[in-house]
């Protein structure tokens, strides 16, 4: 595409990463991220803003929580919003990926919100259509809204990201929440320290900018945030983990591991949890320490001020398509 | 002699096996080189042309060239890339066996020489299965194959797993002096993996394939290698390990030699960032460190022959999410202009490279050819050494257009490319 860049508060046609983001595009995005936050809390939580625009959410993989929070989203904006669902196991492995485009793009959305399970298919794929791109996770690459929403909830906790030792806790090698966590973070000034068995830690992470732990108890010290990934069950009988209860005893969040960490550290995930694999239920249900369910609220605030900014980038129809 | 003679004059005359490198007149009579040198007398009804200035070098050996045919004819046949291969004086391909069916059979070793008689304008030489449909389990028949004109024997792009299939191989072939060429790659250390293992595959969120998957296979087969006395050659190797390896293993005596394709020594693994899947390539690109090495085992011999890997893929199987991707890249056409662009960024010394794309594959395989030398087949290439152009994948004769390098500044261009006399390409 030729387009010329868009220009304004936040200047990119697609969202395909945290990488290529700056400080203020991502101060941009939580500022406006914030004000939704209480409007979802009113009665009418209907906007114009999107009135007219067509928004697909287009999952290769499938998705519950973050489909639906997209959709919400979207609807709370005034978008028309349509599903698709394509199930991994009827795409002919990328082939269909780029006809899937054609024709999506043939139907003229503003809003595509991709998520596929190889990375870098988002934005091959943003390549094939004109309207804006959104990246709802691909592969093991980035799954920015994600990073956007937990970066909202520990700000609104914390009041600021900057100065903040965070630790990621898991697999890190197969997790784009990681990724995309890790660039944010280290752009808004944290510290970032990412733990997990040998096996499950990425080749050259010190050089993406994190200290890196195998010992979970030393990796915790100090920090305020301490952030649990899930822990697929494929990677676990002895691929890379021996077992459930080895992984549990080393690196399961539990009150024991977590005193470790600074005095009132808090607890996120970005869910679905594995109760009694990667955490313990006694710390995900504890509201004074557990974040969990805001950082659920908050992923439908940051992907309306995502979907908007996006969205005010698009020409208007009166200046034709791009 | 009645033929018909012609004299290329003023040209400058290159050819590593002699250590020729002077200004001089190549005379061809009768399709073979009659003479060659500064002075040469030129018979009376002689044809004569005249080079300018311009280098006739040996026609390059490529060994190793996948085509398409048969089974795959849409990616390439014998006779597009032979084609491409002319046009980058490229007068000889040796051709990988993994096609549909796999040349795992005499018959089908004769079909490959009989489809290139009748439609190749270099010449090919094919190399055969080294097991049954290169499944790497069963054996194929050596004896019968090599006198079928099977000059090798390789699984392709697929490594030998198995240690004792391996060890068997080596010990008949050795009945031969036959020659095993092995894909070095560890398929189990391999995994998903699918580019280079490091800081940019986690950035990318790809798999990676650590260089120990390569070296660990050349380490268990330089042991096999030793038990059994084969003849043993890896078809390319990637990181700086390798290199450091099988120039230990040269010390010691092992019959060992190896490749590197000439993509690997132009790029690395920053190519294909942006999940730019033209530079997916098995062995993966690496580091610049390993391409740096890649260069220092050119220049001490420690790597034999430099390869194109030539992998015609169509589009649709590149333009894929990268790890659905399919692996390799054209690159007969550009084999020598690549190596002529090293050459001029002073990487490697012209004698060097050249003879790893003539004189050395021709040892390596036992072929006549890959010289100039009186009483050869004619098989030579005219070529302006410094010419610039720039790569553009399109224009390239192969009939898919995945280039690795495409849009790369190159030095070195092919003006005409002879095999037995006759021109096979004038540059238009």
């Amino acid at each position: 595409m030729t387009d010329k860049q868009p220009q304004g508060a936040f200047a990119h046609r697609d969202l395909l990463g945290i990488e290529g983001l700056s400080v203020s595009d991502i101060t941009h995005l939580l500022d406006a991220a914030d004000t939704y936050v209480e409007h979802n809390r009113q009665v009418d939580k209907k906007t114009s803003a999107l009135r007219g625009r067509t928004q697909i959410n287009l999952f290769f993989e499938s998705s519950t929580r973050t489909q639906s929070s997209f959709e919400l989203a979207g609807k709370r904006l005034g978008a028309d919003v349509m599903n698709m669902s394509v199930a991994a196991s009827a795409v002919n492995k990328g082939e269909t990926l780029l006809d899937t485009a054609a024709t999506l793009n043939a139907m003229n959305p503003d809003l595509l919100v991709v998520r596929h399970g190889d990375s870098g298919a988002v934005a091959l794929l943003a390549q094939k259509v004109s309207c804006a791109v959104l990246n709802a996770g691909d592969g093991a690459h980035e799954h920015p809204t994600q990073a956007l929403l937990d970066a909202l909830t520990i700000r609104r906790r914390l009041g600021k990201l900057e100065g903040l030792r965070v630790a990621i806790c898991g697999d890190i090698s197969h997790s784009r929440v990681a990724r995309s966590n890790l660039l944010l973070l280290n752009r808004m000034g944290a510290s970032v320290r990412l733990i997990g068995p040998q096996t499950l830690l990425p080749a050259g992470a010190e050089q993406l900018g994190a200290r890196v732990f195998t010992d979970m108890r030393e990796g915790l010290a100090g920090c305020d945030i301490v952030m649990m990934l899930r822990i697929q069950n494929e990677r676990m009988e002895g691929a890379l983990i021996p077992s459930v209860r080895e992984y549990y005893h080393l690196y399961g969040l539990d009150r024991e591991k977590l005193s470790f960490a600074k005095p009132g550290a808090l607890v996120m995930h970005p869910g679905p949890m594995n109760r009694g694999v990667e955490i313990d239920s006694a710390v995900a249900d504890d509201g004074e320490i557990s974040l969990i369910r805001d950082q659920v609220e908050m992923g439908v605030a940051v992907r309306m001020a995502v979907l908007e900014a996006l969205a005010a980038n698009l020409p208007n129809a009166a200046e034709g398509s791009r | 002699m009645t033929g018909l003679t012609r004299a290329f004059t003023n040209a400058r005359l290159i050819d590593p096996s002699q250590k020729l490198d002077e200004l001089g007149t190549l005379l061809i009579v009768d399709g073979q080189i009659g003479a060659i040198g500064k002075s040469v007398d030129l018979p009376a009804d002689c044809e004569t042309f005249d080079c300018q200035g311009k280098t006739i070098m040996p026609g390059l050996i490529d060994m190793q060239v996948f085509t398409g045919e048969p089974g795959e004819e849409h990616r390439e046949t014998l006779a597009t890339a032979s084609q491409a291969a002319a046009a980058g004086g490229v007068t000889a391909m040796v051709t990988m066996p993994n096609t549909n069916p796999v040349i795992d059979d005499a018959a089908l070793v004769d079909f490959i020489t009989r489809r290139a008689r009748d439609t190749a304008i270099v010449r090919v030489h094919p190399m055969a299965a080294l097991t049954k449909g290169c499944l790497g389990a069963h054996m194929t028949e050596f004896g019968l194959l090599r006198e079928a004109g099977a000059v090798a024997f390789t699984d392709g792009d697929r490594a030998v797993m198995n240690a004792l299939t391996m060890r068997r191989a080596l010990s008949y072939a050795a009945n031969f002096d036959a020659l095993i060429v092995q894909h070095a790659m560890d398929q189990d250390l391999q995994s998903a993996g699918v580019m280079h293992e490091g800081e940019l595959a986690t950035r990318l969120g790809l798999a990676g394939i650590p260089a120990a998957a390569e070296t660990t296979m050349i380490d268990r087969d330089l042991r096999l290698v030793e038990l059994t006395g084969g003849r043993y050659h890896i078809s390319q190797i990637s990181s700086a390990e390798s290199v450091a390896t099988i120039r230990a293993a040269k010390k010691r005596g092992v019959s060992v030699s190896c490749g590197v394709s000439a993509t690997h020594l132009m790029l690395n693994q920053n190519d294909v960032e942006n999940y730019r899947s033209f530079a997916k390539l098995s062995p993966p690109l690496r580091d610049e460190e390993d391409r740096l090495a890649l260069i220092l085992g050119v220049a001490d011999g420690t790597i034999d022959v430099v390869v194109s890997g030539h992998n015609p893929q169509d589009a649709e199987a590149k333009r894929q999410p990268f790890a659905q991707a399919a692996y390799g890249t054209v690159g007969v056409e550009t084999l020598l202009a690549g190596l002529l662009t090293l050459h001029h960024a002073n990487e490697l010394d012209l004698a060097t490279l050249l003879a790893c794309v003539t004189q050395r594959p021709a040892e390596l395989l036992g072929l006549d050819g890959g010289r100039l030398a009186v009483g050869d087949a004619a098989d030579f290439a005219i070529v302006d050494l410094g010419e610039p152009w720039i790569v553009d994948a399109d224009a390239l004769r192969s009939k898919s257009q995945n280039a690795a390098i495409d849009r790369r500044k190159v030095q070195g261009r092919v003006y005409a490319t002879y095999v037995n006399g006759e021109a096979v390409f004038t540059l238009a």
